[in-house]
């Protein structure tokens, strides 16, 4: 049950954008595909939706081989992060779509709309058009119209990819209710770790066309299979061959055996989080995460040398590369980049 | 030649007081006012003056006069007739310059201006030479009705092509994807996705066909033979009333055009505001 994927095989004309790619979704399971853009994730979304055929591969919903059944019959919600709002019609037309497609009954139309309408906290809205909601407003209407069918599973692509950040908060938690509510089997698609660790129970991390790993987010964080997930799901510092998380570092005043020597670059205030970047003798930028208690304790200034223990660290052997941005010691920010790519290449 | 639809469904809304260049706002709107008067508020009180120059009964009598109202009615018809095939065609065409890739795109989208280009005389004599007692098919359609339903498609053909065009462009297509895994199929996602968005666009490309069919001349004097009761239209027939020296009886049925012609134009810019809204 749930959703299997195998063997899933996508190029777009010299882009090779799904190469051999499985996942398994539990059934009624929260799952975030995770990557940057251009790893394949929207494509494998698309995929499962049949809004995009497989070069090669399999599909399978609830235990029911898709792989060949068009969009149209395979029971899926979609979500769009452009929400792809009907625009000539109201919300409720919006909504009522899937059902008048299927033939339902004026009455039970309306009272189904606006059970769903209630459920996404737009009821006062049902005769609005999309353009006069606001962009969260307008993807939970989006999602109403995909849950209104009652769909085997749901899909999302960057649901808030275009939202600003406070609605994206308010949304993801807001999702994440929704789900323990209704337990119909999701998958999301997300550039931002951050986003992903919060709301799903499963991450699969993709990139280049490649799962790089699945399971849950401590999973992911405190076993990376590789440099690759290592430095995508939270921070990383490289070390020579090491690598080690920013909170995994120890700020020493004094000489100290195994310790690295640094400068103090800059230290940035980030509320409770301070950011601390340093320089090694050879060059090399680091930063550590302190709190602020740890902060006053050192008494840092710029400029000043102190030594660096990392705490745990790990390596890795083979040659995967690190995302971009050489992950290696600059500090990362999830983006709010756009993820259109796999789609327009299309 | 008329407007290019694509210019009318960009009404961005007023705003006052906007300067131009070196011109104090007054002076802008005067000129403005100005020239609309002398080239065509001026000229078309002249044509209502002179068509009710002999009273409203002589007026009356004009338009409904067998062979005017002949004229009138053939060229309404043909005029609806083109339109249809026109909206239909106007369509498809869009569409394929719209989502089709094919080699040589660029030159059929270059193409479908030439019948704005292209004098209609040439146009007219064109078809002549294709389609007359020489056609080279040997398909004679001269001096017949058929024969100006054909001129006034290909001069009347970008107006809703080019109206549809933009729309098609900006159209969502992740509402067509969104409709389809929402169960619809092929047709359903066309009569109520796409076809609605790109109805405002159809509209308004359909009245301007009609408004420039209703009185072209051009390409239709040479091939439409101009046979009273038959295949006269009303352009032709404004022609030969001022020729045997019925000016006010020539004024009468132009404003009768010019009647129909205004209607539909408000027309468009109430559908280019109802396509600007969505």
């Amino acid at each position: 049950m749930g959703i299997a994927v195998e063997g899933a095989r996508k190029r777009f004309g010299d882009f090779q954008a799904l190469d051999d790619v499985s996942i398994d979704v539990p059934d009624g399971s929260l799952t975030a595909l995770l990557g940057p853009s251009g790893s394949g994730k929207s494509t494998l979304l698309r995929a499962i939706a049949g809004l995009e055929t497989l070069d090669a591969g399999q599909v399978v919903i609830n235990g029911q081989d898709a792989t060949k059944t068009p969009a149209q019959k395979r029971e899926v919600g979609f979500v769009f992060q452009h929400y792809a709002a009907f625009k000539h019609m109201t919300v409720f037309g919006n909504v009522a779509f899937g059902l008048k497609i299927r033939k339902w009954d004026k009455a039970k139309i309306s009272a189904r709309v606006h059970e769903l309408l209630q459920l996404v906290q737009l009821d006062g809205l049902a005769e609005r058009y999309p353009d006069q909601l606001s962009g969260g407003q307008r993807q939970r209407m989006a999602l109403a119209r995909a849950l209104a069918v009652e769909p085997q599973v749901l899909l999302l692509d960057e649901p808030f990819g275009a939202l600003d950040a406070k609605v994206r908060k308010d949304l993801r938690t807001w999702l994440r209710r929704l789900h323990d509510e209704m337990h119909v089997t999701t998958i999301f698609v997300t550039h931002d770790q951050e986003e992903a660790m919060d709301v799903a129970e499963q991450l699969v991390v993709m990139n280049e066309g490649r799962v790089e790993q699945s399971g849950s987010a401590d999973d992911l964080y405190d076993h990376p299979a590789n440099e690759f997930v290592m430095s995508f799901v939270g921070e990383v510092n490289r070390l020579g061959e090491h690598f080690v998380r920013p909170h995994d570092m120890t700020v020493g005043l004094d000489r100290d055996d195994g310790a690295e020597e640094a400068m103090v670059q800059r230290i940035v205030a980030l509320g409770f989080e301070i950011r601390v970047e340093f320089v090694l003798g050879d060059g090399t930028e680091v930063w550590a995460q302190l709190t602020r208690a740890e902060l006053q304790k050192l008494e840092l200034r710029e400029g000043q040398i102190v030594y660096l223990r990392p705490g745990q660290t790990k390596s890795f052997s083979g040659d995967v590369p690190p995302p971009e941005g050489g992950g290696a010691s600059t500090p990362r920010h999830p983006d709010g980049g756009d993820d259109a790519e796999v789609s327009a290449a299309a | 030649m008329e407007g290019h639809p694509a210019t009318l469904t960009t009404n961005a809304p007023p705003r006052a007081g906007i300067r131009l260049p070196g011109l104090g706002v007054g002076l802008g709107r005067g000129l403005v006012v100005l020239y609309l008067s002398l080239m065509v508020m001026l000229p078309l009180a002249a044509v209502v003056a002179e068509s009710t120059s002999g009273g409203l009964g002589a007026f009356w009598d004009s338009v409904t006069g067998a062979q005017s109202m002949a004229a009138l009615k053939l060229t309404v018809i043909c005029s609806l007739i083109v339109v249809a095939i026109n909206a239909v065609f106007g369509t498809i065409i869009a569409w394929v310059l719209v989502r089709d890739e094919f080699p040589g795109k660029g030159a059929v989208n270059a193409l479908i201006d030439l019948p704005f280009a292209l004098p209609t005389i040439v146009a007219g004599l064109t078809l002549l030479t294709l389609y007359g007692s020489d056609s080279p098919f040997g398909l004679d359609i001269a001096f017949t009705r058929v024969a100006i339903v054909v001129a006034l498609c290909f001069i009347t053909l970008p107006f809703v092509t080019r109206a549809v065009q933009p729309l098609l462009m900006e159209m969502d297509q992740q509402m067509e994807e969104a409709a389809t895994s929402l169960g619809a199929g092929g047709f359903t996602v066309f009569r109520r996705i796409i076809f609605p968005n790109l109805l405002p666009g159809i509209l308004a490309g359909v009245l301007l066909a009609f408004a420039r069919a209703l009185g072209e001349y051009g390409s239709l004097i040479l091939i439409s033979g101009n046979i009273p009761f038959d295949t006269e239209v009303s352009s032709v027939f404004i022609r030969s009333q001022i020729e045997s020296g019925n000016v006010a009886g020539a004024s009468a049925v132009s404003v009768v055009l010019l009647a129909i012609s205004l209607t539909l134009l408000i027309a468009v810019s109430l559908f280019a505001r109802m396509g600007a809204r969505r």
